[in-house]
């Protein structure tokens, strides 16, 4: 695999080595509050998202995890009536800054939803070089074949693909599709990860596949994983973020989240007495 | 429940009533009503392809004298005189062919932007008032356009349009737009054709753009695409296989529009390159003639164009089916 250039850290990670050595936050959140036409879906969350590192987002249906989520990279905007205040630095760089390019941020931010959702007219390969179309100046020939099987050995589909790299992607399976958007997301190569609930449409294999994957992603990427299933986020992220009703409940390394939660409401969550 | 523990036994409540056997009787019988409904709406359906059986039959066959004195020669002759009994057909198809895609190269552009607005730009409030406006240009009676064509289309390109692009924009060097600007034209039915075609692209284009998912539109999105981009790059080629087959709904009213084109084309029976010069198309030439066709042949032979017009739309029938088939290949697996 090709080395990329990480302004901050390159950590060697074994697994299970969350708490081994510090590492920096890719993504700092600062009093970070979210509404739909005035009605607040997130309020006042400030937390770190570190390289390197998985951060699952867990909470009950309704309680502002996919809002938060849609924040980091400017999605939430998208929809009319939505707005969002306070800081998000990416690197340092504050992405509300007016100056700042939306879509530049989701060159560097990349974005994977719930359902698969893979462009139904482009062949495999078109779909994971997509993202590069809108870049300025868009790789061609050779340079655009490494790039999609880079991407494509990332999301672990290469094997699986790599004779059909013409087929239309819509001949995938629900966890293929998934990975392959995942390549997809790979294949401009940012620095962030988002996940909103990826595997919520996928079957338990791909789910476990897509799982496996997540966890190999740290090495290159950070990555926020919404998810609703806590077993999910006890599997696969080093830090956990409880939200309700719209807060930030609690975050914490997963290990100490799961079996020494600091907050009652984070406990009966996770205890199964609500949500 | 599901399935799996249905087969399971249920713990007994000791409440609800007792299962009795079921009476055999209450299984058979009462079928006839059914079967009486079933016969009648097989038959209602039924009429229709005879209907249209009927219609090629009747087409043909009064088309057959026609077709058989002049042969091929009727689709490639020029000559059409009923007083020598002579017959050919080839200005009017060329002109129903030639002015339907000048109206769909006008209409198609425009009613795909106005889609993309309405679907993809416009504010909710906007959405409805444009859609509904644009949708009223399809209930307007034909022949209100050609009077409108008339008195108003026709004397704006001959005092401006066509000497604009025959002078100013020197394209009078090309054949398409040279010679004297008579007014009643070529150019003048399709220009009247893509006003009357553009609310049916427009609405079946607006209507398949809103029904893209979101999710495609935020998968283009979140891969740094501007919204132009998305637009262009996920949901137009999401919507190709319909836009196109609004697109050949519009092409299927431009074929057999005849009120209006009558009013504006010129009705001359002859091939001219140019689109100044005036020309005839298989709508308006029966319009016009049907009801001075004394003779037999002069019948059969407005019969025949009929049934050449009723093959062009089959064969363009035909073809959008294939095309919307050919497009959806991909997008109709992710139901």
């Amino acid at each position: 695999m090709a080395t990329m250039s990480r302004p901050i850290t390159t950590l060697r990670l074994e697994r299970g080595g969350a708490d081994d050595a510090p590492v920096s936050a890719r993504v700092r959140i600062e009093a970070l509050s979210a509404s739909f036409s005035g009605k607040p879906a997130v309020k006042n969350v400030s937390m770190d998202v570190l390289d390197h590192r998985v951060t699952a987002i867990i909470g009950p249906s309704g309680c502002g995890k996919s809002t938060f989520l849609r924040c980091l990279n400017r999605m939430h905007e998208t929809v009319s009536g939505a707005t969002a205040t306070g800081r998000v630095l990416l690197d340092g760089h504050d992405i509300f800054d007016p100056r700042v390019n939306p879509t530049a941020i989701r060159k560097h931010v990349g974005m994977v939803f719930q359902k698969p959702t893979p462009f139904p007219t482009m062949s495999i390969r078109e779909n994971v070089a997509a993202g590069l179309k809108v870049h300025r100046p868009s790789p061609t020939g050779r340079e655009l074949e490494a790039i999609v099987e880079r991407a494509l050995r990332r999301s672990a589909l290469w094997d699986e693909v790599k004779d059909r790299l013409g087929a239309p992607a819509t001949g995938l399976s629900g966890g293929q599709q998934q990975r392959l958007c995942i390549a997809r997301a790979l294949a401009t190569d940012p620095e962030v990860l988002l996940l909103d609930e990826p595997t919520a449409s996928l079957d338990p294999i791909s789910t476990q596949s897509v799982e496996e994957l997540v966890y190999e992603l740290r090495k290159d990427v950070a990555v926020v994983m919404v998810t609703h299933n806590m077993q999910q986020a006890a599997r696969v992220s080093d830090v956990t973020a409880f939200f309700l009703h719209g807060e930030m409940v609690e975050c914490a390394p997963t290990a100490k989240m799961f079996t020494a939660p600091q907050d009652a409401r984070t406990e009966a969550y996770i205890t199964g007495r609500f949500g | 429940m599901t399935p799996s523990n249905a087969a399971a036994p249920l713990p007994d409540s000791g409440q609800g009533t007792p299962n009795t056997a079921i009476d055999g009787q209450d299984l058979q019988g009462g079928g006839w009503s059914d079967r009486a409904y079933d016969a009648l709406l097989t038959a209602f359906a039924l009429c229709v392809p005879l209907l249209l059986v009927l219609l090629i039959v009747a087409l043909t066959m009064a088309a057959w004298p026609a077709l058989k004195q002049f042969g091929f020669g009727f689709l490639t002759s020029s000559d059409w005189d009923p007083a020598a009994e002579h017959f050919g057909a080839a200005p009017a198809i060329y002109g129903t062919i030639v002015s339907s895609v000048i109206a769909l190269v006008i209409a198609t552009p425009l009613a795909i932007g106005v889609a993309i607005f309405v679907a993809e730009f416009a504010p909710r409030w906007l959405r409805q008032p444009i859609g509904f406006l644009i949708d009223l240009l399809a209930a307007i009676p034909s022949v209100v356009y050609g009077l409108w064509g008339i008195f108003v289309l026709v004397p704006a390109l001959r005092e401006t349009v066509m000497p604009f692009l025959r002078d100013t924009l020197h394209l009078g060097a090309t054949p398409f737009f040279s010679g004297p600007a008579y007014g009643p034209s070529m150019l003048a039915a399709g220009v009247v054709l893509a006003i009357m075609i553009l609310p049916y692209i427009s609405s079946v284009s607006r209507e398949v753009l809103l029904a893209v998912p979101r999710s495609q539109r935020e998968a283009a999105l979140a891969l740094g695409a501007t919204r132009w981009e998305a637009i262009v790059g996920a949901v137009l080629p999401f919507a190709r296989s319909g836009i196109i087959g609004g697109i050949i709904l519009g092409l299927g009213r431009a074929l057999g529009e005849t009120m209006a084109v009558t009013m504006v084309i010129g009705n001359r029976h002859e091939i001219a390159a140019s689109l100044f010069a005036p020309g005839y198309t298989i709508a308006s030439l029966i319009a016009n003639e049907f009801a001075e066709a004394s003779g037999d042949m002069h019948l059969s032979a407005l019969m025949a164009v009929g049934f050449v017009l009723f093959v062009i739309t089959l064969l363009v029938n035909f073809v959008a089916r294939w095309l919307v088939w050919q497009t959806s290949g991909g997008t109709r697996k992710v139901g």
